[in-house]
């Protein structure tokens, strides 16, 4: 067996007590990570879909010819912003508003000509779905002769990137605030590793190991430390989604790519935490 | 082959060795006597290079303090074996595995490795005690078993410090017949020790006596007061 692999799974074997603190040490610092991560990931979910309402709609002005309106279809969809545009003719209009507001069916029954004129409902792609670009859509279509008005709810837009603002301030500082309190509790834990076996580490320099040689199987064991860690707080959080799944509210968990960029990026806080914890070490005898 | 030149180590309490040149040649079994902190401890580390001189010149078999190269520390202990009153050994390797340590690290094949440590444990006479680990041998089997692992490298000198120091009477002469025979088979030895019996007990021997830091006695520098220093 390859020597760096043999020596790490000696470190594991010979000190069982204090690699499972480790690794439960990294899986529970980690597993608050994660749980923010779930809450953040949750956040940006609902605020995506409110995102999804925010639509630009171009009022037309009644008897534009059908023609005119096909032509400027296409070229507002090669507006970068544009995801889709779709035409809404005045008996459409009308059959929704039928459809979508029932309270009204009495009016709507009695009417004897349609008054709702046609429209273009503009959809935005979704890093285009805010206040401003919203706004610069519907300054372009104000320049359009055969549009009346533009609406997109410029005020519950204007909140939409408010709340998305906060939450993406908030969950940078909270989230740099538990890696960083994550990554020093996993360096602390390293270092102690490194600290039970400094006599060994003494005898192999003395005995002629070149600190590359000495530094490989510790690193290996932080990486391995690192993504049993990760796995743990992986296995965490998914009881913690099953339990607010259950008993609270309806919640989202990781895909697939986030839950393996989590138990790497254990992986990666281990070896890096090695590789500080054995340098530092090597430096000192 | 090991050569002082003018050597002066200071720490930040004091200064643990001034002005101190001696050699040993190759094949030779050399004492270093004083009293405890007269330095002995503080040269042999220079020799292996746990620690720099503040001041002047350590050779170590074609190395020299003064221009080794970090990465070339590691070649030059591989040429050394070290010993301690301590013994230094791995508590969770078994004799063997403590021996073949030293080996592995240096990266050796793995193939000759275990006929190599057989040989290294059976020159120190613990060829039947292989499998046993170090809290099941007494004081004077660990020293053999760490005299072993300094020689499995064929080292050009071995040094040893104060190697009989935590043993009795018996463990002691065994050891320090060892140390002899592995002298006589050619390789040097520096043994570091305060124990004047058995100083005095092997004649002929090259003797360096440090006193506060300083030679205070060399009998090669007795024999032959005016041999020209070697460049």
């Amino acid at each position: 067996m390859n020597l760096v692999l043999r020596e790490t799974l000696l470190a594991f074997r010979r000190a069982p007590l204090l690699s499972a603190l480790s690794v439960t040490t990294i899986g529970f610092s980690l597993f608050v990570f994660g749980l923010f991560g779930l809450v953040t990931v949750n956040i940006q979910r609902v605020i995506g879909d409110v995102a999804e309402r925010v639509e630009v709609v171009a009022y037309l002005r009644r008897g534009t010819p059908p023609e005119a309106v096909t032509v400027a279809v296409s070229d507002i969809q090669a507006f970068p912003e544009v995801q889709s545009v779709s035409q809404v003719t005045e008996a459409q209009a009308l059959a929704r508003a039928r459809r979508e507001l029932p309270e009204f069916q009495d009016i709507f029954q009695d009417l004897e000509s349609n008054p709702l004129p046609a429209s273009l409902d503009v959809r935005l792609k979704p890093e285009f779905r805010d206040a401003a670009h919203a706004g610069l859509v519907a300054d372009r279509l104000k320049g359009f002769d055969f549009v009346d008005d533009v609406r997109f709810g410029s005020d519950w837009v204007a909140k939409l990137d408010r709340l998305r603002n906060i939450a993406g301030a908030v969950g940078l500082v909270v989230g740099a605030a538990f890696a960083l309190v994550a990554i020093i509790i996993i360096g602390t834990t390293i270092r102690m590793a490194v600290l039970h076996r400094s006599s060994e580490i003494t005898i192999m320099r003395l005995v002629g190991a070149t600190d590359g040689f000495i530094r490989r199987p510790f690193l290996l064991e932080g990486l391995v430390k690192g993504l049993l860690g990760g796995a743990l707080a992986l296995a965490l959080c998914y009881g913690a989604y099953e339990a607010v799944n259950a008993y609270l509210l309806h919640a989202d968990f990781f895909t697939t790519g986030q839950a393996l960029m989590g138990v790497a990026v254990g992986g990666l806080i281990g070896l890096a935490g090695s590789l500080v914890s054995i340098g530092r070490h090597l430096r000192s005898v | 082959m090991i050569k002082f030149n003018h050597v002066t180590k200071e720490y930040p309490k004091g200064a643990a060795l001034t002005d101190v040149s001696f050699h040993v040649p190759k094949g030779e079994f050399c004492f270093l006597t004083g009293h405890s902190g007269a330095g002995k401890t503080t040269a042999l580390k220079l020799i292996y290079l746990a620690e720099l001189p503040t001041a002047g010149d350590v050779r170590v078999s074609g190395f020299s303090s003064t221009r080794i190269a970090p990465r070339e520390v590691p070649r030059l202990r591989r040429r050394l074996g070290i010993v301690f009153q301590d013994f230094r050994l791995l508590e969770d390797r078994t004799a063997e595995e403590n021996v073949a340590f030293a080996l592995e690290v240096t990266g050796a094949r793995r193939s000759g490795i275990g006929p190599r440590v057989m040989r290294a444990l059976a020159q120190v006479g613990l060829a039947g005690k292989a499998h046993q680990y170090p809290r099941e041998l007494s004081g004077g089997e660990q020293q053999r078993v760490a005299i072993a692992r300094a020689l499995v490298n064929d080292p050009v000198v071995l040094l040893a410090d104060e190697p009989t120091g935590n043993l009795d009477e018996r463990a002691t002469r065994g050891i320090f017949q060892l140390l002899r025979d592995i002298n006589a088979a050619g390789t040097a030895v520096l043994m570091a020790t305060h124990d004047l019996d058995l100083v005095k007990s092997l004649e002929g021997a090259h003797l360096v006596e440090l006193q506060h830091g300083s030679v205070a006695y060399d009998s090669a520098e007795e024999a032959a007061p005016t041999e020209p220093e070697a460049p």
